[in-house]
């Protein structure tokens, strides 16, 4: 049979042969792609001649026409009659280091700098998969970071009173007890939940007496009686959790005492004196601002946004109602209006002569507002996750944080990651929002810039706000680049 | 736990609440120790001065991000005659809707952001004014080819003029008055109304004279522009303090008497050291070399000195910000010392 078939059937494969001479090359694809057809080549002919002169207006406005160098707006005018005008980037260049720092003291712009690069190596050391000691550098990231940033910021030496402090440890000793308070069982739970109405006593009292007790200063902070027996009583309850939870074998008894001791020590690291010049937050702007709040914004409405998403589907009615109107409010109001609100309102609420600060008003609106919206994209995940896995999480025996933390939440934010980063880079670019209330952001400094009557000139505006629409994309796609990279790399069951 | 869990999560809310009037209620007492603003502004060693976020002239921060301008050079003159230094003004720029509540909120001493004295703001703001630093009105800006040298010459002309504002109020009385008749182009934002101008849609833009000036720089050729003499409304523009400190109200009011005073008497910031020798009376009183004029303020005798010191007289302050000195090249007009025939008048120190 091999014989006669080998005849006429080659026995090796025929190497290809290149394409015939119109068939290949660039000319193929243009004639291919762009002149098919008698309309292709019309359409061809008119939107190529469109680009051209398009490319030609941009470059002819933001390189050949325009102005590099020079001090003040007389290089920026047109010199002779007939010239176009280009764009004035020597106003960018003078004005470059207010648009990146606002007024923050020149000759303390290294503390900024130095916030800037150590927050760029920690967000590259999460961000990166291939470097090691993830766990740590999140720590450090979502731990310290905020504390030093705010330090190095503002310059720390904040006039500390005990009241806040013992705020701060009740918040810890409440959270301890959530946390931990069911693994305290029998009578051990009793003291931890006397102190802890104790502590909340204490607080009332602080808040609610002007009793001058006597006060005491330690570690740069001034306490009143009250304030000391509330922190103690914070310090007391957890404790009494852990002596509880060491009734119990296999627990790692200091858990419920560490954020109570952290938030003491926030309070002292934030009352301390490092001997930085203080800089107050109405001198800062710039980039450095819009990041700032940006950053602020998205790091609050992440975890907050988790919460009020599981929030809003649990079983209990309260704490749904809870979530169901504090999303639907924030959602349902301009976050102009929130920011108005923030800056105008608040102050006439409160008693007179109190003022809190501008810019962590700002914040907190900002950070609220984007929780809300982070919420309901996260929902948007919940609710793509199957019942099954639900009950399979269940079955396992799982509580529910447990089978939050490790089934549900992992594949339900896996599937939101557009819309998570989506939020993000909205919030990015909401920011510039603040500059109503008086805040110069980047965008605010720029527009700020427009008014030096030294760069007044036909083409200052433009260029500024070219210039600052280039730095918001540069943020922005960044983002964009990097949330793909995230989806390719967790895309593991859904690919399509 | 689940009842646990709900109580924890309200006490947590309610606590929030507490926590922050806590933290409010220290800061009141802080508060409380210096009612007085000279008091507190002497306490803190800084004036807290409220501006403009950017008004060419009138405030906005130069390349090396310090604040320039006529009404900064107020906060800056303030602040010398009181601690002796110009550099101690921390700036609080300001949008249009923030100024008041910020000036009422005390979250600034004094307001000097081009604010227009009015009856309503003197009486039911609760504002006090501290003088007119600059006579501000709406005038009118032409080409230069039309060759029209005051307004009473506009008789036909188009006027781009912004809708809804008391410009386009002011625009048609002054022509009824005159009898003339004009076409107006009516245009939303004051941005479009300076395009539409540029472009050539009307003869005339008109609108603040102080706008005036820092829109001509925007166009192409600011020479080929001219601003009119002829200004159609009152606008004075001054520096505003809260009401009820009589102390802190007389301060910036003889602060910025003192300036014209300077100029008129012919103190400048070169000269002011040795016109302190001088024989004339009024200067000697005017730099502290003579009574006691500052202790009356409960300040230092050569608080007057020290602010022409710090910025020169209202003439130098002027020129330098807005008028011949500046890009802008406003006409002194009606903000000529009244010897000189406008209408800056202050009265004396004795």
């Amino acid at each position: 049979m091999e014989e006669q078939v080998a005849g006429y059937v080659a026995d090796q494969q025929i190497p290809s042969r290149p394409a015939p001479a119109g068939e290949k090359g660039i000319v193929q694809v243009v004639r291919k792609n762009l002149f098919a057809t008698p309309t292709d080549t019309v359409l061809s002919v008119v939107f190529g001649v469109f680009a051209a002169w398009l490319i030609w207006s941009i470059l002819s406005w933001a390189v050949f026409d325009a102005t590099f160098f020079g001090g003040d707006r007389e290089a920026c005018l047109t010199p002779g009659e007939g010239e176009s005008e280009g764009a004035c980037w020597a106003f960018v260049g003078a004005k470059f280091s207010q648009f990146m720092y606002g007024s923050y003291p020149i000759d303390l712009r290294w503390r900024p700098n130095l916030v800037a690069i150590v927050f760029a190596l920690l967000v590259a050391g999460a961000a990166i998969p291939s470097i090691p000691f993830k766990s740590l550098n999140t720590w450090l990231l979502f731990g310290v970071f905020p504390i030093f940033a705010l330090v190095m910021l503002t310059g720390a030496g904040f006039d500390v009173s005990g009241g806040f402090t013992a705020f701060l440890m009740l918040v810890a000793a409440i959270t301890a007890y959530l946390l931990y308070g069911d693994d305290a069982g029998g009578l051990a739970a009793w003291p931890a939940k006397i102190a802890l109405i104790g502590l909340i006593a204490c607080f009332a009292l602080i808040v609610m007496s002007s009793l001058d007790t006597g006060t005491i200063r330690f570690a740069g902070i001034t306490f009143t009686i009250w304030s000391v027996l509330a922190c103690l009583s914070a310090l007391v309850s957890a404790v009494a959790i852990a002596v509880g939870m060491a009734q119990r074998a296999g627990v790692q008894i200091w858990r419920p005492v560490v954020p109570v001791v952290v938030a003491a020590f926030i309070a002292v690291l934030l009352a301390e004196d490092y001997g930085l010049r203080p800089v107050s937050t109405n001198l800062w702007g710039g980039l450095m601002l819009t990041l700032i709040v940006a950053v602020t914004g998205i790091a609050a409405s992440l975890p907050l946004g988790i919460l009020l998403a599981l929030g809003r589907q649990s079983d209990m009615p309260a704490i749904r109602t809870v979530c169901i109107i504090f999303i639907e409010f924030w959602r349902g109001v301009p976050l102009i209006t929130v920011l108005f609100m923030a800056a105008f309102m608040l102050p006439l609420l409160m008693p007179s002569g109190v003022s809190f600060n501008q810019l962590l008003r700002a914040l907190v609106g900002v950070a609220l507002f984007s929780a809300a919206y982070m919420a309901e994209v996260i929902r948007g995940g919940l609710q793509a996750i199957p019942k099954g896995q639900y009950e399979g999480a269940a079955s396992l025996g799982l509580s529910y944080w447990q089978s939050m933390r490790m089934i549900i939440l992992p594949q339900a934010l896996k599937l939101v990651i557009p819309g998570i980063v989506n939020t993000f880079i909205g919030l990015f670019k909401d920011t510039s929002l603040v500059y109503i209330i008086g805040l110069a952001d980047l965008l605010g400094t720029v527009r700020r810039g427009f008014s030096d009557p030294n760069w007044i000139t036909p083409s200052t505006a433009a260029t500024g706000l070219v210039f600052a629409g280039f730095v918001f994309w540069l943020f922005c796609f960044g983002m964009s680049r990097y949330s793909q990279f995230v989806e390719r790399r967790l895309d593991t069951g859904y690919k399509r | 736990m689940k009842k646990y869990l709900i109580a924890g999560l309200a006490g947590v809310a309610s606590l929030t609440i507490a926590g922050t009037s806590a933290v409010a209620q220290e800061e009141e007492k802080n508060m409380a120790a210096s009612s007085s603003t000279l008091g507190s502004v002497q306490s803190a060693g800084e004036l807290r001065c409220g501006v403009n976020t950017g008004l060419p002239g009138f405030a906005s921060q130069n390349d090396a991000g310090e604040w320039q301008g006529l009404d900064v050079d107020y906060c800056k003159a303030i602040a010398a005659a009181i601690l002796g230094d110009a550099t101690k003004v921390s700036y609080t720029p300001l949008s249009a809707v923030q100024r008041f509540p910020a000036l009422q909120n005390n979250e600034v001493d004094v307001l000097a952001r081009n604010t227009t004295w009015t009856m309503d703001r003197d009486t039911k703001l609760g504002l006090t004014f501290g003088g007119v630093n600059y006579y501000d009105g709406q005038g009118f800006m032409v080409r230069k080819e039309i060759d029209v040298s005051s307004a009473k010459e506009l008789d036909g002309a188009t006027v781009c003029v912004q809708s809804g504002t008391t410009t386009e109020l002011n625009l048609t009385d002054y022509f009824n008055k005159e009898g003339m008749s004009y076409n107006p182009v009516v245009i939303e934002s004051q941005d479009n109304v300076n395009q539409a101008y540029e472009s050539g849609r009307c003869d005339v833009l008109t609108t603040d004279a102080s706008g005036l000036y820092g829109t001509r720089l925007e166009l192409a050729d600011p020479d080929a522009h001219v601003v009119l003499p002829e200004i159609i409304s009152k606008e004075p523009l001054g520096p505003a303090v809260r009401q009820g400190d009589d102390t802190w109200a007389n301060i910036v009011q003889w602060v910025h008497f003192a300036l014209l005073n300077a100029e008129e008497l012919g103190v400048t910031q070169d000269n002011v050291e040795e016109m302190k020798g001088s024989e004339d009376p009024s200067i000697r009183r005017l730099l502290g070399a003579e009574g006691n004029f500052g202790q009356t303020l409960g300040l230092e005798n050569d608080w007057a000195a020290k602010a022409i010191a710090a910025v020169g007289n209202y003439g130098e302050i002027f020129d330098r910000n807005v008028g011949a000195g500046s890009p802008l090249g406003i006409d002194r007009g009606l903000n000529k010392l009244w010897t000189d025939g406008g209408v800056q008048y202050a009265p004396p120190i004795r």
